[in-house]
């Protein structure tokens, strides 16, 4: 088994590298890399994204050729793909933060800014927040429901197709956070920083 | 419903834990590491590492500390002080911290902020003021473990680095620091109330009701504390407890 944790060079995925690490050892053979043909061959690929949507999708594309293997590999493919906060974000068609800038298109859906009712609310949504899970799925086996997870985060995804939503989490409003479409995976939360649960999510996803 | 964080902070100096918890099943008292440790298995919701070592030289020490503790422990890291330079902040995050706590770089120059906060994005971007009260209803930002006045107040900084980019502010108050008698809530509350970004109260705690009146009273989206962890007074499962029955939601 060969699990690829996409570096595109954009933020900080030391904390993917340190879980995904830790849930690997001695079963999973995991790479880090942006090198395409490693990527081809890879049974699972892991979409992390830190900072702006923008500044993720400016990253992927600057690497050549990139996006179109990654497109190959889970919609053509449909192998595992997992995507992680922006990385998440970045299957919709379109992102509005810093300026509104073109997704990936893989669920069809926009990523906007959270809506803190005036204020009332402060962001980034920072913190630990239940998760609402809303359909069977297979990376929350064994995962209770209303396990706490730890979000960082002011966009939110709202996908057109409500039925791909496994997961909704209670903020200012119920913010999706996460999505599950046959091989595709997303979590706006971090699993990676989101203790023995996130690790369990890890693991799921590992033995997918 | 998002919880309320209870962050203990560790002060490391050259690679060792200044004031460490006092349990008899630790092998070192002085390893940062191993104290980190026990603190995330304790269900601590983040953990902050600030680094109290006076000379530059000894960079690294911190470094290699934030590598050894994010293999081990799987919630937030934040690690603070001698943060100066972008590089500073490239190392950190390499090492696997995930957010920085911007203290007197911050206040000499605000754009640092925003320069950090487009680089690395808002997420991992701390800012640490320190306050002391100068007079009534005013405060004002000191940097220097308190010594040195700025002159700037501490609401209008605040602002100020919500402008700029900080993801959450980390506010200290220097008049309760060490004391063991509570956060200084009426400046918990004007900071809280004049800023969208979350706050940190720290600097005060003695008891479990400091913590509960920085929660509810001032407004904050978590508290920091070090003395009443260090020595093992409370751990960390008791004080969730107790926030829980007094209606706190946190993450049991």
């Amino acid at each position: 088994m060969n699990v690829t944790i996409v570096d595109y060079q954009s933020g900080n995925i030391s904390s993917v590298i340190n879980s995904f690490t830790e849930v690997a050892k001695g079963k999973v053979n995991l790479e880090v890399t942006s090198d395409i043909k490693k990527i081809k061959s890879s049974d699972k690929i892991v979409l992390p994204g830190q900072g702006s949507f923008k500044s993720c999708v400016d990253s992927l594309n600057k690497i050549n050729g990139l996006v179109d293997t990654l497109k190959d590999f889970a919609i053509i493919n449909k192998k595992p793909l997992l995507g992680i906060c922006v990385g998440l974000q970045m299957f919709a068609d379109v992102g509005y933060e810093e300026a509104e800038t073109k997704g990936l298109g893989w669920i069809a859906g926009k990523v906007s800014k959270i809506d803190n009712q005036n204020g009332k609310f402060k962001l980034p949504h920072i913190g630990w927040n239940e998760i609402e899970i809303k359909k069977e799925s297979k990376i929350f086996k064994d995962i209770k429901n209303n396990s706490h997870m730890y979000f960082v985060h002011s966009y939110e995804f709202v996908p057109e197709d409500k039925s791909v939503i496994s997961a909704k989490t209670n903020y200012s409003s119920k913010i999706v956070c996460a999505v599950e479409r046959e091989n595709l995976f997303g979590t706006q939360f971090h699993p990676e920083k989101s203790d023995k649960a996130g690790l369990k999510i890890i693991d799921n996803f590992m033995k997918l | 419903m998002l919880k309320n964080r209870i962050i203990p902070c560790l002060d490391v100096k050259n690679g060792r834990v200044v004031k460490g918890i006092n349990f008899v099943e630790l092998k070192d008292a002085g390893d940062p590491v191993e104290q980190a440790k026990i603190y995330s298995d304790g269900g601590a919701d983040e953990i902050c590492f600030l680094d109290i070592t006076a000379s530059n030289e000894n960079r690294e020490t911190i470094i290699d500390i934030v590598r050894k503790t994010a293999k081990e422990c799987f919630v937030p890291l934040t690690v603070g002080g001698g943060v100066r330079t972008i590089k500073n902040i490239t190392d950190l995050l390499l090492a696997g911290a995930d957010k920085v706590s911007i203290n007197t770089a911050a206040v000499k120059d605000v754009s640092f902020v925003k320069e950090a906060a487009k680089k690395f994005g808002s997420q991992c971007i701390v800012v640490a003021i320190d306050a002391k009260k100068v007079s009534n209803n005013k405060w004002e930002v000191f940097t220097h473990g308190g010594r040195n006045k700025t002159g700037i107040d501490a609401v209008d900084f605040a602002r100020q680095v919500e402008i700029n980019g900080a993801g959450e502010i980390l506010l200290t108050s220097m008049d309760k620091d060490g004391t063991k008698s509570g956060y200084d809530i009426e400046l918990l509350k004007v900071i809280t109330d004049s800023t969208n970004i979350p706050v940190i109260a720290s600097g005060g705690v003695g008891t479990l009701d400091h913590l509960y009146d920085g929660l509810v009273k001032g407004g904050a989206s978590a508290v920091l504390a070090a003395s009443i962890f260090h020595y093992g007074e409370y751990k960390i499962k008791e004080v969730k407890k107790y926030l829980n029955s007094k209606n706190v939601s946190v993450r049991l």
